[in-house]
């Protein structure tokens, strides 16, 4: 991309409402099975894609796509501007610098201290001097309300505190995307109501938009239907969103490597199709 | 079967080939940045320091066992003296790097597999890349440096320690004396000979911790997945360093010699 276009996609994406992500007709194929055939989706800055379906639906390999982990065989792909179907790994480094991953059961590294898993990409990949990584690491690990165990080894940590590790790993260099891999798969309610929390503090108080893959419907319905303020005293309250912010959260169902629904809690509930209720129930 | 035949030889071509792309992403990790160099650290303490154990016996205990087979043989034609010169002679050209290179592939190629396989499986190599780091400079490259740095050099203890264990078996087995033993170790080595003995371990040490690292990164299916890489590393690495043994010695002998 040459300076005028990345100038002129810079400028677009920093409007309300821009496409952060656009799915465009993709399709991926392992052999003889197919696993996406035709997505097509567009997520919008500061809104909320939650992505449904049946184990091998094609969920945690859409994300995969997005962050240039694994190549579609076809369709186009775009993620703050770049065609990310098209990047070869070194070009994919800068997008990646704004798109944060959650993967399932965290994927923190085993050998590394908390401190050291979510300062792992300013360490390591920045200049940023070592004073400021270390702030920076205990202001968001303050933030997901884990300070305490910041020199603890991941095998030390409970599921639900890995998990929120990992989100703290993710937003630790401020993406601006986050993809949620089952962030809360595994995890008793309790726990994953807390996981919850996160992801929505993060939407709505830094403005990240978020991908969530997940086939847990009530932490879907949850992040869904949920906001997070902050009150004068600088708590920070999880309320029953307001009717425009369910509106920024949108479902997608995928079945049988297509979408099969899409639209927002309310449509999602109200559905008759036969899949989507039995899913549902 | 021709089917089947096809399908082999396809996945053969593909491992050779991924193989080749791992040597070649690696050499241009080893001469570009970024350059982890904690990491290099880290691995030539892990490969070198922490393999001096094994080596350290497996040298001792095959110089002294091999000085002993030696004495009887040398006895029936009255050459005991010289046995100090079969000593040297085998444990520099070739027990010496053979059975370093055997025992750190199963030490280092087994634990290099098992590691980066679990990395695999748990996702993290995924996540290493999602953060923006290559794997091959984080994870591969340090242990290749260490294993082409650290191997020639456990290959020089290893080989002291055998004659070490050659000459104690000799003093007080055989009862050749000292100095005649010290003088038939060296009598017999030529420059050629520890050229060879040094060119050797440069390249098993890089063979051992390449065939790790390629099957360790191609693991799939969980942790019967890493068990699985385990095992194809120590079997790949030991038997590719035995026939590649045969051809360096083939191909050293016409040069040097």
């Amino acid at each position: 991309m040459d300076e005028t276009a990345s100038a002129t996609a810079a400028s677009i994406l920093s409007e309300p409402g821009a496409p952060v992500v656009v799915f465009d007709r993709v399709q991926l194929a392992f052999d003889d099975k197919v696993v996406l055939k035709d997505v097509s989706f567009t997520l919008i800055k500061g809104h909320t894609k939650i992505i449904l379906g049946a184990s091998g639906a094609g969920k945690s390999i859409t994300l995969k796509i997005i962050l240039g982990l694994l190549r579609a065989d076809g369709g186009v792909v775009w993620v703050n501007g770049a065609r990310v179907d098209q990047l070869s790994e070194r070009e994919l480094m800068p997008v990646r610098a704004d798109l944060g991953m959650i993967f399932q059961e965290g994927a923190l590294f085993d050998s590394l201290t908390v401190r050291e898993n979510v300062g792992y990409k300013l360490y390591e990949e920045t200049d940023m001097p070592i004073e400021d990584v270390d702030r920076r690491v205990e202001e968001v690990l303050g933030f997901i309300g884990l300070s305490e165990h910041i020199d603890k080894m991941p095998s030390e940590l409970s599921g639900g505190q890995r998990r929120r590790v990992a989100i703290a790993r993710a937003m630790a260099f401020k993406p601006r995307i986050l993809l949620y891999d089952e962030a809360t798969t595994g995890l008793d309610p309790i726990t994953a109501t807390t996981v919850d929390d996160e992801i929505i503090k993060l939407r709505d108080l830094e403005g990240v938009s978020s991908i969530v893959v997940t086939h847990q419907l009530r932490d879907a319905f949850y992040i869904a239907t949920h906001m997070a303020v902050r009150d004068s005293g600088g708590a920070v309250r999880i309320l029953p969103a307001t009717p425009e912010k369910a509106d920024e959260a949108e479902f997608i169902m995928l079945k049988d490597g297509l979408i099969c629904f899409e639209g927002n809690a309310e449509e999602l509930r109200s559905s008759t199709d036969p899949y989507l209720r039995q899913f549902l129930t | 079967m021709l089917a089947f035949i096809v399908n082999w030889l396809k996945k053969a071509a593909l491992e050779v080939q991924e193989y080749m792309r791992l040597i070649g992403a690696t050499m241009r990790g080893v001469v570009t940045p970024p350059i982890y160099r904690h990491d290099i650290v880290e691995q030539f303490d892990q490969i070198g320091i922490g393999s001096l154990t094994v080596v350290l016996l497996t040298g001792f205990f095959t110089g002294a066992a091999l000085a002993s087979q030696t004495g009887i043989t040398l006895d029936q034609f009255g050459a005991r003296p010289v046995v100090g010169r079969l000593v040297s002679a085998s444990i520099v050209t070739e027990l010496g790097p053979v059975l370093t290179a055997l025992m750190l592939t199963g030490r280092i190629g087994s634990g290099i597999a098992a590691e980066l396989g679990s990395m695999v499986v748990t996702d993290q190599v995924s996540a290493l890349r999602a953060l923006g780091t290559d794997p091959i400079r984080k994870l591969v490259v340090p242990r290749v440096l260490a294993g082409l740095v650290m191997a020639p050099i456990l290959t020089i203890v290893s080989d002291f320690v055998g004659i070490v264990g050659g000459w104690i078996v000799s003093r007080f087995q055989l009862q050749v004396a000292s100095g005649q033993y010290w003088s038939s170790v060296t009598d017999v080595l030529f420059i050629q000979d520890v050229q060879q003995g040094l060119i050797k371990p440069f390249v098993f040490g890089f063979m051992i911790v390449t065939i790790a690292c390629h099957v360790g990164l191609r693991t799939k299916g969980g942790t019967q997945g890493v068990g699985r890489a385990t095992t194809i590393a120590v079997v790949a690495g030991s038997v590719s360093i035995i026939a590649m043994d045969f051809f360096i010695t083939q191909v050293l002998v016409t040069l040097l010699y």
